[in-house]
């Protein structure tokens, strides 16, 4: 083992960032640390490589015209009534989420002042949220909205509970993109004599937007991934549905495809499509959360 | 004019705070919807007889779910031991050993990984590891506590590397400096005084990745085999909570379909312990 060496690659990075020239001895538990640590960085993003790249080799090739096809039967499996229904089930979520999060993170940054007791009531409440497993949201949207409202299954239940279930992400994103607008772009606006409410919507809000819109783009490929919550709020029906419909998401027509078996090509196929647009949504939100640090 | 622009301040104020109080509302009514369908099952079968019973056949109307609460226990408890020390490692090295070049791309490797579905980590685990681990331990079925355990190890992995490495970075330089001038190498360094010094941080990432795995529904049916009798062992099949419910659900009536919710109950408070637990170290974090 060439402790010199692998120490040396550990020394490219000082904490200190001053320059301050440390001589080691060679010490074999120190390479042992270092190698320790290099394998497991290595072994996470080896495993992540993997799965992306097992997936993408194995189901490219049964990205069939059959698997777009505007009609589903059972005989070509098509993907395109699930996807039509995601887009929906996602904007229609986002559609109630949105405001209430955007909305109650004006309040928490703009109104209240840190220490109130209303306030630390709602932060408990939204880290609670945030930590709710899917499936038990998915038992509530059950409960309460295909049951106790009578919507029955159907994708506005679905919508509802997937409101819930992405609100604290909303709101979290949102405060951390309104807290890092500075405060002299208020006092600005207040010394030209803007009001509260109009200082927040034409400049506290636009110089957010990117951080807003970074938690609400996060939101959506949440909503996309999503199976446990909607299995018995949406349905798993694989047709075009409205509103008021029972209709699977692509996410659900992914989980039914694999468990029954009978479609693996098909399964691998659809998990190639879930998994890019996911990535894609991501990427698009790591863009924009980029962007807000950069307009600093 | 005045008066009226007043009045819309104070009317959008309202209605701010109404918006920020939906998450009590939320979580109130989840509680009450839950408990309220749960708890009556729960006194029928007798709370001794749900939690604590055995078997599990809804046919003959027995309703045990201990193998799905030690089931939910196994699983997670494997995929804390698997995953913990590689993400506490890889942590360690995004936040000390990483090349600049190189950290950039790591991180965005990590947040790529906690944005994969659950239902594509599942189905990962049922074409991949199913099959490997059936013929490595040459077993009929592939489908284990073992196999869950790892997929589960995977899926944790970005959460707990989300908190353990910025409590790691957040520890004073003077720490590692100081370890450097008493003459320790950059290893034993950052092992031995940064590492403990973020031992809250550390404890609060593992807390989170145990309330994720925990939750985890759809990943853990595909690769876990569910049968419903008490977890036999490590290469054997095991049913958890949240299986359970979304496997039985569909068909269940009655007290069946009452005691399923009430195993969500069971589960929603073991996530709200976890949840205290978590804010509770968190808040300890902040006061230090």
């Amino acid at each position: 083992m060439n402790n010199t060496n692998l120490e040396k690659t550990a020394e490219s990075r000082p904490v200190s960032g001053t320059t301050v020239k440390v001589v080691y001895k060679k010490s074999v538990s120190s390479a042992v640390l270092t190698t320790v640590t290099w394998a497991a960085s290595v072994l996470a993003v080896a495993i992540l490589v993997f799965l992306v790249g097992f997936i993408l080799v194995q189901g490219v090739g049964n990205l069939t015209p059959g698997l777009f096809s505007l009609e589903y039967n059972s005989d070509n499996v098509s993907l395109i009534p699930a996807l039509i229904n995601t887009l929906e089930m996602t904007g229609l979520s986002l559609l109630i989420a949105v405001p209430i999060g955007v909305c109650a993170a004006i309040f928490l940054v703009e109104y209240a002042n840190n220490s109130g007791k209303v306030v630390g009531i709602i932060r408990i409440t939204a880290e609670t949220l945030s930590g709710i497993p899917s499936i038990v949201y998915g038992l509530f949207g059950m409960l309460f909205f295909t049951t106790a409202l009578h919507w029955g299954l159907s994708v506005l239940s679905g919508a509802f509970t997937m409101a819930i279930m992405i609100l604290p992400l909303i709101m979290r994103t949102s405060e951390e993109a309104l807290k890092s607008v500075p405060d002299s772009y208020r006092e600005a606006s207040f010394g030209l004599g803007a009001g509260k409410l109009r200082t927040i919507f034409k400049i506290v809000l636009p110089a957010a937007m990117p951080g807003v819109l970074s938690g609400i783009i996060l939101a959506t490929g949440r909503v996309v991934g999503e199976t446990a919550a909607l299995m018995y709020t949406a349905g798993t029906v694989a047709q075009y549905a409205g509103p008021m419909d029972a209709g699977r998401t692509l996410a659900l027509h992914m989980y039914v495809l694999s468990s029954e078996g009978l479609h693996m090509k098909e399964a691998f196929a659809t998990a190639v499509v879930l998994l890019v647009m996911v990535l894609l949504i991501n990427a698009v939100s790591s863009f924009f959360a980029k962007k807000l640090t950069k307009g600093q | 004019m005045k008066s009226k622009a007043k009045m819309k301040e104070t009317a959008m104020k309202i209605v701010f705070l109404i918006a920020a109080c939906v998450s009590v509302f939320a979580v109130a009514l989840i509680c009450v919807f839950l408990f309220a369908n749960g708890i009556p099952a729960m006194k029928e079968i007798g709370f001794g007889d749900f939690l604590l019973g055995q078997t599990w056949k809804p046919g003959s109307e027995m309703y045990g779910i201990l193998p799905f609460i030690l089931g939910s226990i196994y699983v997670t408890a494997g995929a804390i031991i698997l995953g913990v020390p590689i993400a506490i490692l890889t942590s360690v090295f995004m936040a000390y050993y990483c090349p600049k070049k190189l950290y950039r791309p790591l991180k965005s490797g990590i947040n790529l990984m906690a944005g994969v579905p659950s239902v594509v980590y599942g189905f990962f685990g049922l074409v991949l590891l199913v099959p490997l681990i059936k013929d490595t331990f040459v077993l009929r079925s592939g489908s284990t506590m073992l196999t869950a355990s790892i997929l589960l190890a995977i899926m944790i992995l970005p959460t707990v590397v989300g908190v353990i490495e910025p409590a790691l970075e957040s520890v004073p330089k003077s720490y590692y400096e100081g370890a450097l001038a008493l003459g320790a190498s950059h290893s034993k360094s950052v092992f031995f005084t940064i590492v403990p010094a973020a031992k809250s941080g550390i404890v609060a990432g593992v807390v989170l990745g145990i309330g994720r795995a925990v939750g985890e529904t759809m990943a853990v049916i595909m690769v876990a085999g569910n049968n419903t009798w008490m977890p036999q062992g490590l290469l054997e099949g095991v049913r958890t909570m949240t299986s359970n419910i979304v496997l039985e659900m569909g068909y269940a009536s009655g007290l069946h379909r009452e005691a399923l919710i009430a195993t969500g109950v069971v589960l929603f408070v073991f996530i709200l312990i976890i949840n205290l637990c978590v804010s509770l170290l968190n808040r300890r974090r902040l006061h230090e």
